[in-house]
C-alpha cells in the first residue's frame, strides 16, 4: 500500500484462502478497495505448469479470469471511494450494557473474547481488585500488539490487561507477572499459518510468593496459578492485539492446543544449574518471565542414558531449523548430566550446537528456510552465505548456541526430559519485578 | 430474572484509520515497466517466473522484472524506491 501512496497502481496476490484476512488488512490500512487477485491455496510444491494454470485460470474469489482481475486492477477506472480512502475510529465503551450474566457469557463467546470455556465476568469490582495486585495507575500504556509484525498493532493500559487477567480467573498477586508478559510485545496468539502457541517461564522470588508449581505436574493442569496466567496470557493476546478469529485474524493451519495455557516457572531450589533468567542479565534474586514463541513440536525421552547423545540427535534433528529448541528437564536429568561433566547449561547448549547437524539438502529444503534464511544468505549475511556453499551432504549446525534455552523443572518422579520448540526472541526476559 | 451486571470491554485501544487514496491507473501497458515483487514465500519465485512469461507471450511490449525484498515480511525501503523511480506499476505476490 506504500507503493500506492507513492503513485504506483499495485495489485497483490494472495492464495484464496487468505481473502478475508486481505480485505481486513486493507480496511486497516484506511484503502478498503486497495486491489486484490487471488489464485488457489496450495502455491507450495505446485509445478511451473501448475502455477502456468493458476495464472491461466479463475481468480477462485471473483470467479472471472485472473488474468483479467490483474489487468483491471492495474488500468481500470477509479471510484470515489478509490480515490478518498476510508478514514474512521474504533472506540469501544469502557463498559458494555449491563445485562445477566448468562447472557453476558454467551456474548463475550459470540464476540470471541474468550477461549470457548467459562471466563470469570471482568466486573468494575473485580477490576478494581485485580488492579491492587501493581502499583502502576490503571491508565498506564503497557505496550502494544499485533497478530503477526505487519499487521496492525494495537494498544492497551494497566486496566485492559487486568480486564483480561479477571477473565482467566487469575488472582491479584499474580497480576505482575501478567503484566510483564503482556508488556513482551510477543502475542501469544500469532497468526502464523504454522501455528505458534506462546510459552511463558518464570523465575525469581515470585514464583514461590504466588504458590507457582515447578514440582510434579509443572507442565500440566495442576496449579492455579501456573494455569491462569497462562491462559491471561492467551486471553489478552487475542482481545488486546484486534482479535484471534480463525480466517480473519487467525491464519494458522492447525492451531496449538498450547493456545489454552502454557507457563510454569523452574524449579531453581532442585535445579544444579543457573536459573534461566541469569542467563538474561538478572540476578537470582530479581523475579523475571521469559516468553517463548513455538509450542509445535515436542519430543520425549529419559536418561541420560548411554545413548543419550543418539536420542538428543535424534530427538533435535526431528525440530525445525529456523525454529530453536527449549530443553526442559527434570531436575534429576540435570544432576545426571552434570555427573557426565555438564556442569552448566552452556556445557550441554554448546554440545547441542555443535552435535545437531542435518545434511546441507535437508536444511535448504525447509520450507522456512526457503522463506526466511535463503534470502538472507544470498544477500551475504553469516552463517547463512557460507552455509548456502555447502555440498548437498555436507553437515550444517541446526541451531546457534544462542539460540538453545535449558529450563529445569518438575517433581523428580522420574528422570524425563522434554524438547519443545521454543524461539526466546529478542529482549523477551522481562522483570516481573518493575511490574509489581 | 437474573441481576443485571455491568462489565469491562476486554477489547484493546485499535490506531485511528486514516483514509488512503489509490495511485491513478496506468491508461495502457505499451512500453510500461510492471515490476514483479516477489515476497519470498515458498514457490513464489516460480510463480512469479510464469507470470513473467505470460506478459513475455501475450503482453511483450510489457517490461516485466523481477524484483525481490532483501529479507521476508520485513520493509525493504530500497526496493520500493526503485520500484518507484523506474516502474509504473507493481504485482506483489504471493502472500501466502
Amino acid at each position: 500500500m506504500s507503493l500506492e501512496a507513492a503513485g504506483i497502481p499495485t495489485v497483490a496476490v494472495h492464495t484464496h484462502v487468505f481473502a478475508r484476512l486481505a480485505r481486513a488488512t486493507a480496511l486497516a490500512n484506511g484503502m478498503p478497495t486497495a486491489r486484490q487477485a487471488y489464485v488457489p491455496q496450495p502455491l507450495v510444491d505446485r509445478s511451473p505448469a501448475q502455477l502456468r494454470a493458476y495464472i491461466e485460470g479463475p481468480d477462485p474469489i471473483s470467479k472471472r479470469p485472473f488474468i483479467q482481475e490483474i489487468i483491471e486492477a492495474l488500468s481500470g477506472p477509479l471510484c470515489d471511494e478509490d480515490r478518498k480512502g476510508l478514514s474512521f475510529e474504533r472506540i469501544h465503551p469502557r463498559l458494555l450494557e449491563p445485562d445477566s450474566e448468562e447472557n453476558l457469557q454467551q456474548f463475550f463467546m459470540e464476540q470471541r473474547w474468550t477461549d470457548f470455556l467459562p471466563v470469570v465476568l471482568p466486573t468494575e469490582a473485580r477490576v478494581a481488585a485485580m488492579l491492587k495486585g501493581t502499583n502502576h495507575p490503571a491508565e498506564k500504556i503497557v505496550g502494544r500488539l499485533s497478530p503477526t509484525n505487519f499487521r496492525e498493532s494495537w494498544e492497551f493500559d494497566v486496566e485492559k490487561v487486568a480486564v483480561n487477567a479477571v477473565m482467566a480467573g487469575a488472582r491479584p498477586e499474580y497480576f505482575p507477572v501478567i503484566l510483564a508478559m503482556a508488556s513482551s510485545g510477543l502475542t501469544a496468539r500469532n497468526s502464523s499459518t504454522t501455528s505458534f502457541a506462546g510459552i511463558g517461564v518464570v523465575n525469581g522470588p515470585i514464583r514461590n510468593e504466588i504458590g507457582m508449581n515447578g514440582s510434579i505436574g509443572a507442565l500440566g493442569p495442576y496449579n492455579h496459578a501456573n494455569t491462569t496466567i497462562g491462559r491471561a496470557w492467551n486471553l489478552l493476546s487475542q482481545n488486546l492485539q484486534g482479535g484471534s478469529v480463525p480466517g480473519e485474524s487467525y491464519m494458522g493451519s492447525l492451531g496449538n492446543m498450547s493456545s489454552y495455557s502454557a507457563t510454569f516457572p523452574e524449579n531453581e531450589e532442585r535445579s544444579p544449574w543457573e536459573p534461566l533468567h541469569v542467563r538474561y542479565g538478572f540476578k537470582r534474586t530479581d523475579s523475571a518471565v521469559t516468553v517463548f514463541r513455538g509450542g509445535r513440536y515436542m519430543q520425549a525421552g529419559y536418561g541420560p542414558r548411554a545413548t543419550w547423545q543418539e536420542k538428543f540427535k535424534r530427538a533435535l534433528t526431528a525440530g525445525s531449523a529456523r525454529q530453536s529448541p527449549l530443553i526442559v528437564v527434570d531436575p534429576i536429568v540435570a544432576r545426571l548430566f552434570t555427573e557426565l561433566g555438564f556442569d552448566s547449561k552452556q556445557k550441554l547448549i554448546d554440545w547441542v550446537a555443535e552435535n545437531v547437524t542435518i545434511p546441507a539438502r535437508e536444511y535448504w529444503d525447509d520450507q522456512w528456510v526457503q522463506t526466511l534464511v535463503h534470502p538472507l544468505a544470498v544477500a551475504g549475511v553469516e552463517p547463512y552465505a557460507t552455509n548456502l556453499k555447502a555440498a548437498p551432504d555436507d553437515s550444517l549446525e541446526m541451531y546457534r548456541p544462542e539460540e538453545i534455552n535449558i529450563v529445569v523443572t518438575g517433581g523428580e518422579t522420574q528422570g524425563a526430559w522434554r524438547i519443545y520448540e521454543g524461539s526466546r526472541l529478542k529482549d523477551c526476559t522481562i522483570s516481573i519485578d518493575a511490574w509489581r | 430474572m437474573s441481576q443485571r451486571i455491568a462489565v469491562h470491554d476486554p477489547r484493546g485501544f485499535a490506531p485511528k484509520v486514516t483514509g488512503k487514496q489509490l495511485a491513478p491507473r496506468l491508461e495502457g501497458f505499451d512500453g510500461k515497466t510492471v515490476y514483479l515483487v516477489d515476497c519470498l514465500f515458498d514457490n513464489s519465485e516460480v510463480f512469479m517466473r510464469e507470470l513473467q512469461d505470460w506478459f513475455g507471450k501475450n503482453l511483450p511490449a510489457v517490461k516485466t522484472p523481477i524484483i525481490k525484498p532483501r529479507e521476508s515480511w520485513v520493509d525493504d525501503p530500497g526496493m520500493r524506491a526503485k520500484v518507484v523511480a523506474e516502474g509504473d506499476a507493481a504485482i506483489l505476490g504471493v502472500g501466502l
